[in-house]
């Protein structure tokens, strides 16, 4: 029992710190974030697990595209699913962070707009996948979406970023990586918690994922309209 | 060698397919020429950066509608013919080679009729033609391996199109970014890195589209 579950509780004791130390620790005060920097534990993970689920998503399809079984066809698409929600919620915990510290919830920063493009990109995956009829067909049409789609996320997320203007940090003429607070290193207590808040995020997705496959599977079993 | 043989037979049917039909060829120059003339009617002559805008987004209709007849028109019982002749590999790079042709008239056609209609802001015209067969080649390319995909659902053409213009918003951000350069006389830093990931972009399509054709190509 504990030996699967390990990290289901892992997860729980990670978030549960996350939110404890994450609200209460004394945080840096860095330009006009102040309180608001507590974001950080919230706002980047959410990315973090989505580049994750994404990518578990990705390697399920290559694994589809070189051998058809059903069930690498739902770990890929229950991955990419769950990977949406995370992008999603980064996009609006973002957005709460924007409408206090940048004055408005949306600002078309170009990581807001280029974030969103992504998503849709990822939504089109959906539409494709509902409009074949046949399983077979549809499975493998997603699976060739899935890798273009993976392969989009390089120049929306990682390149184009960092070429242009942006109030986020890490773009055109600032220092440090997008992802870590601007600087060129994240503050040592900011570190404490962020990198647990990660990693607790991210094993969510997975949970999450895994119950909606277990989910599908059953209903893969049921005789039809069983 | 021999693919080379394929791929220059397949594209040399697609031209004579179209110079025999002209079907498609005059549609869509039909259909560029009359949304310019209604933008003209609607616009008159407009700003430099709002003649920028609509040049790309006539670009980007134009091709859906392009590309979506070039691939789309082909029937079941023919294509079970090419896959029976010819290597997924080589079909796929003659559709690509075939409406990267296509697009480049067409772009240079549109560029044209936005000259003569809606007036003539370009103060470095040649880099802005330059620009323009980049960004129709660019916009053929993405196109042709959607409309690969879109070509085994069902509805295919308002797929592609749903398909399609999430994935081409960074490549259109891209070009309307670039060719704002050909509207001054000064020249920008950054360009040449512009220029770079655009052709980077492309490339990274065409890759994939040789990689997982393939795998559509079997049915």
């Amino acid at each position: 029992m504990i030996r699967k579950s390990w990290w289901k509780i892992l997860t729980v004791l990670l978030l549960a710190y996350t939110f404890i130390a994450g609200f209460l620790i004394k945080v840096p005060r860095v330009g006009n974030l102040y309180g608001s920097i507590r974001n950080f534990f919230f706002h980047v993970p959410m990315w973090f697990g989505m580049m994750v689920l994404f990518l578990v998503s990705v390697i399920y399809a290559i694994k589809y595209l070189r051998n058809p079984t059903i069930d690498s066809d739902i770990y890929s698409r229950e991955y990419a699913k769950a990977g949406i929600l995370f992008g999603v919620l980064g996009l609006v915990t973002g957005s709460l962070w924007a409408n206090y510290t940048w004055g408005e919830a949306w600002s078309n920063d170009p990581k807001q707009l280029l974030a969103a493009i992504a998503l849709l990109i990822y939504a089109a995956y959906f539409i494709l996948r509902n409009s074949v009829p046949d399983i077979d067909k549809r499975a493998k049409l997603g699976a060739v979406y899935n890798v273009f789609a993976f392969a989009m996320l390089f120049p929306t997320l990682w390149i184009i970023p960092r070429m242009v203007e942006s109030l986020h940090p890490g773009g055109q003429g600032v220092e440090g990586n997008p992802g870590m607070g601007g600087g060129k290193d994240l503050d040592a207590t900011m570190r404490m918690v962020f990198w647990p808040a990660v990693i607790g995020w991210t094993l969510l997705g997975v949970w999450i994922s895994t119950l909606r496959i277990r989910f599908e599977q059953l209903k893969e079993k049921q005789p039809v309209n069983g | 060698m021999k693919s080379l043989k394929t791929i220059t037979t397949l594209l040399r049917k697609d031209l004579l397919l179209e110079i025999r039909q002209q079907y498609s060829f005059y549609g869509v120059l039909l259909y560029v020429i009359s949304t310019i003339f209604v933008l003209y009617l609607a616009m008159g002559r407009p700003a430099n950066d709002v003649w920028n805008g609509l040049f790309w987004m006539i670009q980007l209709f134009v091709c859906v509608n392009a590309v979506a007849k070039s691939f789309l028109q082909e029937s079941k019982g023919r294509l079970l013919y090419f896959y029976s002749i010819a290597g997924p590999v080589d079909f796929i790079l003659s559709k690509l080679l075939f409406n990267a042709l296509l697009m480049l008239v067409m772009s240079m056609m549109s560029l044209l009729l936005f000259v003569v209609l809606m007036g003539n802001p370009l103060k470095q015209p040649l880099q802005f033609i330059g620009l323009a067969t980049l960004g129709g080649v660019s916009l053929s390319v993405v196109f042709t391996f959607l409309a690969a995909i879109a070509s085994k659902a069902q509805q295919q053409a308002a797929l592609m199109a749903i398909l399609g213009f999430p994935i081409i918003i960074p490549q259109l951000l891209l070009l309307m970014k670039i060719a704002t350069i050909a509207f001054s006389s000064v020249i920008q830093a950054g360009l040449g890195q512009m220029v770079l990931l655009l052709i980077g972009l492309d490339a990274m399509v065409i890759v994939l589209a040789i990689i997982l054709f393939p795998f559509l190509w079997k049915d």
